[in-house]
């Protein structure tokens, strides 16, 4: 080896080959797997439907368990003629109110009580006992205290959407790495400016949990308070068809309740990936 | 001034708890009011007549209260740093080191003694004063910029001038090609540095950093060692750095502080080096070697 070599041995080396190329990828290979999926999913949805149809009236009663078609065209007769409407609006507007009262109300709380943790520790079985109550045993007293209307089946929804929203929210802030909040203190932020820059994107992954646990539960809530007393709801078509015997109509009823729970988690889904984008990034 | 401090001058406050207002139910801890530690000695007065210049430690002491046995991290510690110095405080592991850069920070409280910072009280959290802990505490949702940001983003600074500050110091600390990645992608290295830039960032007078490079393979810390050094030079700040490598020490500072058990002051060694410095040959320096032989010397004569 030179005395040069030994100066500076990159010269030495030989080239670096380079560590990055293109490659090439056809649509199918990137989007097989996904079509799959799909294709499976259909596939099932009308294997089950056909399923149904054929032994309906053949192995088993009709009466009883209905079929495919005549729940379609029930389903179009009520879309036809605004049953369907108007009862899917009530619904729509309890849970849509109940979750939101339930959810502003629980994310207030989880965050007005998160940094007193005395006041925490007092409450806590409490807080736990009123959680571990089945909700549906409080529609009476509310029929008792706010009557039949709309009002009773948005506390219902709300009073589980709020347990179920405030301790996942409680338990993300205290997930809270305190590191950086020393950190945000060391730069001299205000308290405003520790909730809004640390406390809050630190915790929206424990809030955005909540939320997404709560949204069928805003609907047991609604459906259930119809159930109990109403003349109006998806919960009242549900009960009322059966009580006819019209059980394709009990079909139909519940189809727009789960189209409605589709709907709502496709909203929050929405607002999950927005919110952790930076939790993907692998490099 | 004037009054004394008591032993028990304050519950032990954790001062990391996630408290965003000011309802604090504080229950004092019950050993702390029956066992009355040694009376604290009287901060030592300003009988020297320097000026009130660069960050002084009088007389702290920093204990931590557990299972009922109160144990000193610091027991009673003077040090003067200069202002505008290099000051490296050198320990072994756990003997207060970072307990010591906590409460220059503000984020705990001395037991009793006092420690100033340009002849003010430090009682809290300051901005001029910058701090780099060990770990990384970028936020993970941010972008690498918007994380450097952060210090003015707090201040009420314009978003422009913000962005423009930002670019400058991303440049600096060579991050260029990555102001739109997160910490995540980010290797250990590039995380380092863009602690160092978010606390450039804020740009405080002075800097305190605990073993910021203690996590990184030995190649890379001496090029953050040279970044570090580049950055600081002929800036004029006043820099604190906390470590337990006794090269990196001699490699970096004007004065090398050893702290032995409990945070006593085992030797205050002079780095007569010259700047600015290369740190590939200054290992080479008979300067060098003399003085890493007493400090090699001091920490042994500690643990004995």
């Amino acid at each position: 080896m030179t005395d040069t070599a030994s100066v500076e041995p990159t010269s030495a080396l030989p080239a670096l080959p380079p560590l990055e190329e293109p490659v090439e990828t056809s649509w199918w290979s990137r989007h097989h797997r996904a079509v799959v999926v799909a294709v499976g999913r259909i596939a099932v949805l009308v294997a089950g439907l056909a399923c149904w149809e054929y032994a309906s009236g053949r192995w088993i009663e009709a009466m009883l368990v209905s079929r495919p078609s005549a729940i379609g065209a029930q389903f179009v007769t009520w879309l036809g003629d605004g049953t369907l409407l108007l009862h899917a609006r009530i619904t729509i507007t309890e849970v849509i109110l109940g979750f939101l009262l339930g959810a502003v109300a629980g994310i207030v709380a989880a965050f007005a009580l998160a940094p007193m943790r005395i006041v925490q520790r007092i409450v806590d079985p409490y807080i736990y006992a009123l959680y571990s109550l089945p909700k549906v045993a409080l529609a009476p007293l509310f029929i008792v205290w706010f009557g039949i209307g709309i009002s009773m089946k948005v506390l219902l929804a709300g009073i589980t959407v709020f347990f179920l929203v405030f301790l996942n929210a409680l338990a993300g802030i205290r997930q809270v790495d305190p590191a950086l909040v020393d950190a945000v203190r060391l730069m001299g932020c205000s308290r405003v400016q520790l909730v809004q820059k640390v406390i809050f994107p630190g915790s929206v992954s424990g809030l955005l949990t909540g939320l997404k646990v709560a949204i069928p539960y805003a609907l047991i809530g609604a459906v259930i308070g119809e159930l109990v007393a109403s003349n109006r709801g998806i919960g009242y078509l549900v009960t009322d068809s059966a009580s006819r015997f019209n059980i394709a109509g009990v079909f139909a009823s519940l189809i727009v309740l789960t189209l409605l729970a589709w709907v709502l988690n496709a909203i929050v889904s929405v607002l999950d990936a927005r919110a952790s984008r930076w939790r993907d990034a692998e490099s | 001034m004037a009054t004394r401090p008591t032993a028990h001058g304050g519950p032990i406050r954790r001062m990391t708890r996630i408290r965003y207002y000011r309802i604090v139910v504080t229950v004092s801890t019950k050993s702390s009011s029956t066992d009355h530690a040694v009376a604290a000695p009287a901060p030592a007065a300003d009988s020297a007549g320097r000026p009130p210049d660069g960050i002084r430690i009088e007389g702290v002491a920093r204990s931590f209260v557990k299972d009922g046995r109160r144990r000193y991290a610091i027991r009673d510690l003077d040090l003067d740093i200069e202002s505008g110095s290099f000051v490296v405080v050198l320990g072994r592991s756990g003997c207060g080191k970072s307990t010591l850069l906590n409460m220059i920070a503000g984020l705990s409280r001395p037991d009793h003694g006092r420690i100033s910072y340009r002849g003010e009280e430090i009682a809290g959290p300051r901005t001029d004063l910058g701090y780099l802990t060990q770990h990384d505490t970028l936020m993970p949702w941010r972008t690498l910029r918007r994380n450097i940001e952060l210090p003015l983003e707090l201040r009420g600074v314009p978003a422009a001038q913000r962005r423009r500050r930002a670019t400058e110091l991303i440049a600096r600390v060579r991050l260029d090609d990555f102001e739109e990645h997160y910490p995540r992608e980010l290797s250990g290295g590039m995380r380092r540095r863009a602690g160092l830039a978010r606390m450039l960032c804020a740009e405080p007078e002075a800097l305190l950093m605990d073993e910021p490079f203690g996590a990184l393979d030995a190649q890379l810390r001496q090029e953050l060692q040279a970044d570090l050094l580049r950055l600081w030079h002929g800036s004029g700040k006043t820099v604190v750095f906390v470590t337990h490598d006794l090269d990196e020490a001699l490699c970096l500072g004007d004065r090398v502080v050893v702290l032995g058990r409990g945070g006593r002051l085992v030797l205050d060694e002079p780095v007569r080096l010259p700047r600015p410095r290369d740190l590939d040959r200054v290992r080479l320096e008979p300067a060098f070697v003399a003085s890493h032989q007493r400090l090699t010397a001091a920490l042994r004569s500690d643990a004995s």
